[in-house]
């Protein structure tokens, strides 16, 4: 049992394994296999992710350090003290999302088996959705922000693949997928710059990027306060440091000291968030308080500000909050299994999943906690808006998914760490069952077209002027009792999603509003009373618009004749369902809050309460588990059934869609700008695209033609560099090479014949002359060789 | 006995007679008249210092001083008629056709 964390590696190892099969020699598997081989991979690591919690349930929830095997040092400079390892852990925190990945993974890679069939390129997209279990494994299982980080990329990788996966579609289809992947990932990139900076910011602070260390207790303080039913971490096992395996032997079970906190571990040896614990408590103006930022030195509390500011960016792109949430509804345009994967589940997850890892930084950066919550909030009001005007049965479910992350967002930024991760949980189940069943139905909407289609104009396949949109709700309707198991799915996943009691979503985003109630009312922090304000106006959004999409789908009479003859789905795209939907009602049984007997109707003593958070705490030192506000309870719960009833009254009876095909709401004169502003999704792309990508082309334009060409080309070249060159080449030859140096040459020579033009004249032709010239050069002669004597003579004094 | 010294004086004097003459003469005949005069000029220097020195090598190079001298004349004669028989004139400033 003790050795159960080693496995940690094979839980990211076995669905790359299924990718590389599937990618080597998919194309020549059958489906069935291609499927079966996929699914297989996902459910082993579902089984290794129960070995672990198995393991942490018996170990009493210590924390595992696993180094894999092969891969240890990763970036290690010795000399500069640089050492960020390629290191796993197992703690609650990582096995939570670990079961919520593998679990909800491998129902969608069941429920694919059906939704795909048929697709040419189908054991690609297995490919895909195992490369994305392992990429999502990595982020989670990570012990350090690097390993998250490579994780981070890869899922926005995998993400690309998929919303594009249908890249070759006919008549401009498969361009809109593919700009659809492509603005996905531009703007997880510009979130990943922030990201980027805010772990080179955190190595720069604390010279390691490592959550805990070997040895260190993530939250000594855990189970301290009395829970209701008493869980199984004794005192005694806590901080046992020989229970923090450090390599894969495991072998060290030598009694060592019992450590109950991490006092003995000197500072520089601890990881980031022990490291931030430290300076925290040190006083102020202690300088170990300060960090060296250039020639400045900021407080801790400043630089954590900072730090987690870029995260939140980062933040923004990966949970597609304001203002990079933009990618998310366009993402649709992939299959709905990988929207249900990654789009609800699990990829936009992982940043509340950095948030709630890095609950130590937030905690402390107050001005960065308010601004998650304000932009938490904001996004969950702007997207429940925008879900109101929608008509695509899937872009309602991303915009719902929008809201809902920012529910997860703002709950973070209250700092009721444990609601957030709850709700992530829960939205996981619900999200997942919501978009699966839509899968459904639109497979059955597809399935009823072509029958109608086929049977009115026989196979006339080829130049179909296709207009059907079978995503579109008006072409629905009346679906219930065509598609009885994925309308009551589906109605289950809606009162889920909209907080009605018993089911999941009650107590998820019960506990946030409750935390928010605290926060705000009882503590008088303005992050709570924003956060509780506009989140239950965004909760009766919720309840309003999912009730209008139940309304237009399942209720009243079909609208078009292929929604008249719409079949039930396959028994592999309909057992997913129905296990989402138990998970919906009885998921939020896992962390019932305090104080909640009539609620529960007494299952509170039988289950316990705060299971979950107790669970987490071990892991997120800043739970701070609420018992139930029953006022807050009764309001969001009458707000959700009044948004219910009054979409009923809108939408039902068939009310919902008139003859021309508008909304309701639209045609109705007082709430039709209203409805119009939401339908056309408050403008926000254009908006984008007026502020920032038309001037960036107009730049780019710009800089290519004038700049680049016209100036650079153009003139500095051909005029500056090209003329002054030819120029000076003339400049050379012309005056220089002809007239100076042929000058001097020449010149040269008319020296010479000037000279000796000169010198003939000697040559006389006279005898006298030369007789002359005789008689001289005799006379020097002999006075050269008489000039001794001379001089004797001269000198004796004559 | 006349000094040395009166002797090389009159030698010097002629010697500088013929080399005036050399020099200033135009008709060739007396160009080498002149020569000779140099000549016997350079003998009779010899001569007087070999009487000084009672030496007999001033009387020997007198001697072939002759003798060159006189085969000299020959030459330089028989070159004297070949350019009259050519240019009928021995007017040394008419012969400057080697000129530059």
């Amino acid at each position: 049992m003790e050795n159960y964390p080693q496995l940690v590696p094979l839980i990211i190892l076995i669905p790359a394994l299924g990718a590389i099969i599937n990618m080597l020699v998919g194309a020549r598997l059958t489906e069935r296999w291609s499927s079966l081989i996929a699914t297989t991979a996902s459910a082993l690591s579902f089984v290794i992710a129960i070995l672990l919690y198995s393991y942490l349930h018996a170990s009493g929830y210590q924390a595992a350090i696993v180094n894999p095997p092969v891969l240890q040092d990763w970036i290690l400079i010795e000399s500069l003290n640089i050492n960020i390892p390629w290191q796993l852990r197992v703690d609650t925190l990582s096995v939570t999302m670990m079961l919520v990945i593998t679990g909800v993974g491998t129902l969608i890679h069941i429920y694919s088996a059906g939704y795909m069939h048929g697709d040419p390129r189908f054991s690609r997209f297995f490919v895909y959705l195992n490369l994305f279990l392992a990429f999502m494994l990595i982020l989670v299982a990570g012990n350090n922000f690097l390993v998250l980080f490579v994780g981070w990329e890869g899922v926005g990788l995998c993400s690309w693949f998929l919303i594009g996966f249908w890249f070759d579609k006919s008549r401009g289809i498969g361009w809109k997928n593919a700009n659809a992947a492509r603005k996905a990932m531009i703007a997880n990139r510009v979130g990943d710059f922030g990201m980027l900076i805010g772990i080179f910011l955190t190595f720069w602070t604390f010279s390691t990027l490592d959550f805990y260390r070997p040895g260190e207790i993530a939250n000594p303080h855990a189970g301290e306060h009395g829970a209701a039913v008493e869980h199984v971490e004794a005192a005694t096992v806590e901080g046992e440091t020989a229970g923090e395996h450090g390599d894969e032997h495991g072998d060290e079970h030598a009694a060592g000291p019992v450590y109950t906190d991490n006092e003995h571990i000197p500072t520089e040896q601890l990881g980031v968030f022990g490291q931030a614990e430290r300076m925290l408590a040190l006083p102020e103006g202690d300088p170990g308080r300060t960090v060296a930022l250039g020639p400045f030195r900021a407080d801790i509390v400043a630089v954590l500000g900072l730090i987690t500011f870029f995260f939140l960016i980062g933040v923004t792109g990966k949970s597609a909050q304001i203002p990079l949430f933009v990618w998310l509804p366009d993402a649709m345009a992939g299959p709905t299994p990988a929207s249900a994967l990654i789009h609800a589940a699990t990829m936009v997850t992982a940043g509340v999943y950095l948030m709630v890892r890095s609950n130590v930084f937030y905690a402390a950066a107050d001005l960065t906690s308010l601004l998650v919550t304000i932009i938490g909030v904001a996004t969950a009001l702007v997207a429940g808006f925008v879900a109101l005007g929608q008509w695509d049965i899937k872009r309602v479910l991303a915009y719902s998914t929008v809201s809902q992350l920012g529910f997860m967002v703002a709950a973070v930024g209250i700092g009721a760490y444990g609601a957030a991760m709850f709700h992530l949980v829960t939205h996981a189940f619900f999200k997942a069952l919501l978009f699966l069943g839509s899968g459904s139905v639109i497979h059955g909407v597809e399935h009823g077209h072509h029958e109608t289609h086929h049977a009115a104009h026989g196979d006339g396949h080829a130049g179909e002027a296709d207009e059907f949109d079978p995503q579109d709700m008006r072409n629905m309707g009346g679906l219930a009792s065509r598609m009885p198991v994925t309308y009551i799915t589906y109605l289950i996943g809606t009162l889920a999603l909209a907080g009605i009691w018993p089911f999941a979503g009650f107590w998820s985003k019960d506990e946030i509003l409750g935390d928010s109630w605290v926060a705000g009312l009882v503590n008088n922090e303005l992050g709570g009373f924003i956060a509780l304000a506009g989140l239950l106006l965004a909760a009766a959004f919720t309840a309003f618009y999912m009730w209008r999409q139940v309304e237009l789908v399942f209720h009243g009479r079909p609208r078009t004749e292929a929604a008249a003859h719409a079949p039930e789905s396959s028994l592999s795209m309909l057992i997913p369902l129905i296990v989402l939907a138990v998970f919906s009602v009885i998921g939020g049984f896992i962390n019932l809050p305090g104080n909640a007997a009539i609620p529960t109707l007494g299952l509170d003593a039988v289950l316990g309460v705060h299971q979950f958070g107790s669970f987490l705490e071990h892991s997120v030192v800043n739970i701070h588990a609420a018992d139930l506000q029953p006022l807050i309870a009764i309001v969001a719960l009458g707000l959700a059934i009044g948004a219910i009833l009054m979409a009923r009254s809108i939408y039902g009876l068939n009310r919902g869609v008139t003859a021309d095909r508008r909304d309701v709401l639209e045609a109705n004169a007082s709430f039709s700008r209203m409805w119009r502003l939401a339908n056309a999704r408050l403008y926000w792309d254009e908006t984008y695209r007026r502020l920032f990508e038309q001037p960036f082309n107009r730049t780019s334009q710009f800089l290519a033609d004038t700049l680049d060409w016209a100036f650079w080309h153009d003139y500095v070249h051909d005029t500056i560099i090209a003329k002054g060159f030819r120029a000076i080449g003339t400049l050379l030859s012309q005056p220089v090479d002809l007239g100076l140096i042929d000058g001097v040459v020449n010149g040269i020579g008319r020296l010479m014949r000037w000279a000796s033009g000169g010198l003939r004249e000697i040559q006389t032709g006279y005898v006298r002359t030369y007789a002359v010239s005789v008689l001289l050069g005799v006379v020097v002669v002999l006075i050269i060789l008489l000039l001794p004597y001379i001089q004797r003579a001269l000198a004796s004094g004559n | 006995m006349v000094q040395t010294e009166m002797y090389v004086m009159l030698a010097v004097v002629l010697f500088v007679l013929g080399t005036l003459g050399v020099l200033l003469r135009r008709n060739a005949i007396l160009v080498f008249m002149s020569v000779e005069l140099m000549l016997n000029a350079a003998n009779l220097a010899l001569v007087a210092f070999a009487r000084q020195w009672g030496n007999v090598d001033g009387h020997l190079f007198v001697f072939f001083v002759i003798t060159v001298a006189a085969a000299e004349v020959a030459i330089g004669l028989a070159l004297i008629v070949a350019i009259f028989r050519s240019k009928k004139s021995i007017n040394i400033d008419e012969l400057h056709q080697l000129k530059g």
